[in-house]
């Protein structure tokens, strides 16, 4: 517990040092949600119709901005090596990193959105939903987005193919989402959605940091 | 424990590309007679459907390709499981073999379906119907496999990372599978049902299990071809491949 906190502290302390580099994804998120009523006719019911597709879309995109940084830092400065090396146990740390990351980039996001989907003019019961199944769902976008960024760790540029790796498996996520949010809009019980994306965190949060460390462990080779 | 002699000289190069050699021309000549008897059959001996008339044939290339899509993802993720567990070089190159056949048949599928679509449902394209979702999400799957292999100049490095996307995404094949199709069943939309009406009259049902079969000895002809021209990449240093090239020189 003590290398969790540890960890964890220190990288909520860089975040906080480089707190431009988890800005940047949240302001990216608001101009691709207010870039989609510029694109589109205007009109008041189909914005309201394809807000919440919007939205989560738009929130999965700019979690990919927030991702390169999660291992790459650590990586190219060797102290990824040095935690390695260390007798803390490897899984621990990574899901430490995956929390503060979830902290800094997750959190923010679960603020926000539903601010943006305000603007949207979704309805007031879906807005308590939507942050909900945000709070369900962030984390497992936290832990498919440390995958992701372990698996490209030792490329040179894996931005690019990050998001052709972590978007298909993303869409689970996705489906439930957006799915509890549009039934609370039409004031349909939404246990069922967000149960299931309960169940995808913890399927997640229990076997995704064997994989992450896995990849690093290659990454590091 | 002592492992049989035969296990062990699966994890031997020029002991599986000779196998492979002997193998191919016959697995392929089964598939071949396999899938020219089930052209007949489901083209000429298959009566036409009373609601689809004869554009429902299509089901003869399409339901063999969407099942052995499905199935070369999980052996392409057993594959690299095991290449990544044990070390085997051969089980990644089964794995890296596999890859672009299985795109290929996913891809037949997506093809054949939306021709399919056509006539059946009046468009080419339907974002509503779960099965299609899934085969388009598994095309992206196998589509970052490769990418990510492609992306790594070392082949070492390139087989352990993508095997370990492999076992992240057959974990996930069943979690999107199912989500796709709670999707739309939680949403009370339009639901397509398609073969539910009559059930399927033996005069169809043969042909298409016998186009299974014949689609999964292709599938294993494919595989065995690609991975002789992967263990020749892989070993391309190797004398025993070169006294092969010699012999074969005369």
């Amino acid at each position: 517990m003590d290398i969790f906190l540890t960890i964890m502290g220190r990288d909520l302390k860089l975040a906080y040092r480089r707190w431009s580099e988890f800005a940047n994804p949240l302001l990216f998120f608001v101009i691709v949600a207010s870039l989609f009523p510029l694109a589109l006719s205007p009109g008041q019911a189909l914005l309201q119709s394809i807000g919440t597709g919007v939205l989560w879309v738009a929130a999965l995109l700019s979690s990919l901005l927030a991702l390169e940084g999660l291992f790459r830092g650590d990586f190219e400065d060797g102290s990824m090596e040095q935690i390695l090396l260390s007798p803390a146990p490897f899984g621990t740390v990574v899901i430490a990193k995956i929390a503060a990351h979830w902290i800094v980039s997750g959190i923010p996001l679960i603020v926000l959105v539903p601010v943006v989907a305000l603007s949207f003019q979704l309805p007031g019961e879906a807005l308590a939903t939507l942050a909900a199944a945000l709070l369900l769902a962030t984390p497992t976008l936290s832990v498919l987005s440390a995958i992701g960024a372990a698996l490209t760790v030792s490329l040179k540029s894996g931005g690019s193919i990050i998001g052709l790796l972590i978007l298909p498996l993303c869409s689970p996520m996705l489906i439930f989402g957006t799915r509890a949010t549009d039934m609370a809009a039409n004031g349909e019980p939404v246990a069922a959605p967000l149960y299931l994306l309960a169940a995808l965190a913890v399927f997640a949060i229990s076997l995704g940091p064997l994989a992450v460390a896995a990849a690093l462990r290659v990454g590091l080779e | 424990m002592k492992l049989p002699r035969w296990f062990h000289r699966f994890g031997s190069p020029p002991y599986v590309y000779a196998l492979a050699g002997t193998l191919g021309p016959w697995i392929g000549g089964i598939a071949v007679v396999l899938i020219a008897a089930g052209t007949f059959g489901g083209l000429v001996l298959a009566p036409p459907d009373y609601l689809q008339g004869d554009s429902f044939r299509i089901i003869y290339i399409h339901v063999p390709s969407a099942y052995i899509s499905m199935m070369a993802y999980v052996i392409l993720a057993v594959a690299a499981a095991i290449g990544f567990i044990w070390r085997l070089k051969l089980a990644h190159a089964v794995a890296v073999s596999i890859a672009p056949i299985g795109a290929s048949f996913t891809f037949l599928a997506l093809a054949t379906g939306a021709i399919w679509g056509k006539p059946t449902w009046g468009t080419f394209w339907q974002w509503t119907d779960p099965r299609m979702m899934f085969e388009l999400l598994l095309l992206f799957l196998y589509l970052g496999y490769m990418a990510l292999r492609a992306a790594f100049e070392d082949r070492d490095k390139a087989d352990r990372v993508s095997a370990i996307l492999g076992v992240v995404g057959v974990v996930n094949v069943p979690i999107i599978h199912y989500s796709v199709i709670w999707w739309n069943s939680l949403h009370q939309g339009p639901t397509i049902s398609r073969l539910d009406g009559p059930t399927i009259t033996m005069d169809m049902l043969v042909p298409l299990l016998i186009m299974i079969v014949g689609f999964t000895f292709c599938f294993a002809w494919l595989l065995l071809s690609r991975l002789q021209g992967e263990i020749v990449e892989r070993e391309h240093a190797a004398r025993w491949l070169r006294e092969l090239v010699a012999e074969s020189r005369g």
